[in-house]
């Protein structure tokens, strides 16, 4: 059973990833544990696009949106004086959900280019609304006023806290898209995306499973923005541009669609090589635009049909 | 025998100038076998399809076990147990073929809010269609790939998916197109099985299947009916070999 294989391959990349602050405090260069929770957070946003994209189908051309929303609420809060993680960290779940949900109940309705077009005109309209947000920074944006902290438990400000905090944050949600896409709610997301005639015609309304799926990924991609403010104390409305729902997009195509460790390692592909090019030539997006093209056409299921056991569900 | 559960009243659908349905009306009683047949053309699909509510007509009604149905769409004529095979096979190719099954059994089981349980281990899928699946003679198969099913198992398949809805009334269209003479004869075969215990709208241009499996025959021509009655009558019938019969049998 290629299962056995696809197991094991997502505990080693895990373990992998758990074993990188030790191994970055004994190199000396702290700068690979900013690097690595960078490349989880994205982890988590690509996971989140997955989930609709490789699974439902649903090509959504605005998933910054939820990034946007989760780190502003996390900005927002703090700016008011309000540092508190939990709260922080709700509002951001809850209000990317909602906009999610208003999102979806009207992209839904649609498909194909339709559907890109919608999810992304959405998220323009957010991008527009981050820069009108003069209180906030507008063009600008704004530093955050300062990090999360978790009472008692975890300040955010502390940088191993917060890496394995990530860390189990993508740990969290690799095994809630692994529990969803095999239940039966995830049969019929999926059943959809395969056939929808067929799935209408043995009584399956695809509409209601479609958006609460819709719902779930822009939840779980708030979370993802609310940890990214955090990464870099840091929020402007280009969080929310098209080209960063582009490149989320592209961590779930070149990591492999429809497969659990795919985004993870697409988002660790592209921002790793961005990275290591980025040391060695100022030109560097010259060298990284054909090595992804010649990725896309040669690796069919991206990086995760390259791995043991790394191809699509069965 | 006699009982109704299937009446078209007058229905009518046209693409712009062409008449696909041009008044029709038809009934189909509880227990028959009922062909639909005409030339290339004539609207047999688009007849099925506003029955199975992946088209809307344009005027008229189609009532089933006596309620209006005309407005409902496909999923809820489904749940009033309506199921349909399609012209060009509809199966999920990229699932096996138990989970093909399990999902047409799920669709009728409830709810699918479930989020948590792995549906693949889930008996209360998986023994139902898997019985569905010996029943079809395709117990062996069950973990194969859709996709990699020949052309004949994919059709068992999909009529499978449709007996796991646990319909009233099956929507076939045209299920030994593009089958070999072997190949259909064992189809037929397999689909007298189910005749008297289902009732079966069947749309099918061999006509040695439709003379085999009917109980009655409706002849479609340019959208209308021209001639129902049963397969000697339809045979007889002067109109019926002039407008179709003589040039293909």
């Amino acid at each position: 059973m290629p299962r056995r294989g696809r197991t094991l391959t997502i505990v080693a990349l895990l373990a992998l990833l758990a074993a990188v602050p030790p191994l970055a405090a004994l190199a000396g260069q702290p700068f690979y544990l900013d690097l690595f929770r960078r490349v989880m957070i994205f982890a988590i946003a690509a996971l989140s696009l997955n989930f609709i994209l490789g699974y439902g189908g649903m090509v959504s051309f605005g998933h910054a949106a939820y990034l946007g929303i989760g780190a502003y609420a996390v900005g927002i809060l703090a700016y008011h004086g309000v540092h508190d993680g939990f709260a922080q960290f709700a509002l951001a779940i809850g209000a990317s959900a909602l906009v999610a949900l208003v999102i979806g109940a009207i992209s839904i309705r649609t498909s194909g280019l339709y559907f890109i077009m919608i999810t992304l005109a959405f998220t323009q309209m957010l991008f527009y609304l981050g820069i009108s947000l003069e209180e906030y920074g507008g063009d600008d944006g704004m530093r955050l006023a300062g990090r999360s902290v978790f009472a008692g438990l975890l300040d955010l400000r502390d940088p191993m806290p917060f890496y394995y905090f990530v860390f189990a944050i993508l740990v969290a949600c690799l095994y809630l898209v692994h529990r969803l896409v095999n239940s039966r709610f995830g049969m019929v997301l999926r059943a959809s995306k395969s056939n929808e005639g067929r799935t209408r015609s043995i009584g399956f309304s695809p509409y209601p499973y479609r958006l609460a799926a819709f719902v779930i990924a822009g939840a779980m991609c708030g979370v993802a923005g609310a940890l990214f403010v955090n990464q870099t104390a840091y929020l402007t409305p280009a969080f929310m541009s098209w080209t960063r729902s582009g490149e989320i997009m592209f961590m779930v195509i070149l990591g492999g669609m429809s497969t659990l460790i795919g985004p993870v390692l697409g988002a660790a592909g592209l921002l790793l090589l961005e990275d290591l090019l980025q040391g060695w030539t100022e030109h560097w997006q010259i060298i990284l635009g054909p090595i992804l093209v010649l990725v896309v056409l040669f690796a069919k299921r991206g990086l995760a049909g390259l791995l043991p056991g790394g191809g699509r569900d069965e | 025998m006699s009982e109704t559960l299937l009446a078209v009243e007058d229905l009518y659908k046209a693409f712009g100038a062409l008449k696909a349905t041009d008044h029709v009306t038809l009934e189909v009683r509880a227990g028959e076998t009922h062909a639909i047949i005409g030339p290339n053309g004539a609207g047999k699909t688009t007849l099925i399809s506003q029955l199975s509510g992946t088209l809307r007509p344009d005027s008229g009604r189609i009532r089933f076990g006596g309620e209006d149905i005309t407005r409902l769409s496909a999923p809820a004529r489904s749940h009033k147990g309506l199921a349909r095979s399609f012209q060009i096979t509809s199966i999920y190719r990229d699932f096996s073929a138990l989970d093909n099954v399990a999902l047409a059994v799920q669709a009728h089981a409830g709810h699918s809010f479930r989020f948590w349980r792995d549906a693949r281990g889930d008996a209360r899928l998986r023994d139902p269609a898997r019985a569905i699946l010996d029943e079809v003679g395709l117990g062996a198969r069950a973990g194969v790939l859709a996709a990699n099913l020949a052309h004949g198992e994919q059709r068992q398949l999909e009529v499978a998916m449709v007996l796991a809805t646990r319909p009233r009334l099956m929507l076939l269209d045209e299920p030994v197109a593009g089958m070999g003479v072997e190949e259909s004869q064992r189809m037929v075969q397999f689909l007298a099985r189910f005749k008297g215990r289902q009732t079966i709208v069947l749309v099918e241009h061999d006509m040695d299947a439709v003379f085999s499996l009917a109980d009655r025959i409706s002849v479609l021509v340019y959208g209308r009916v021209i001639a129902t009655g049963t397969p000697a009558e339809i045979r007889a019938n002067p109109e019926v070999r002039n407008a179709y019969l003589g040039e293909e049998a």
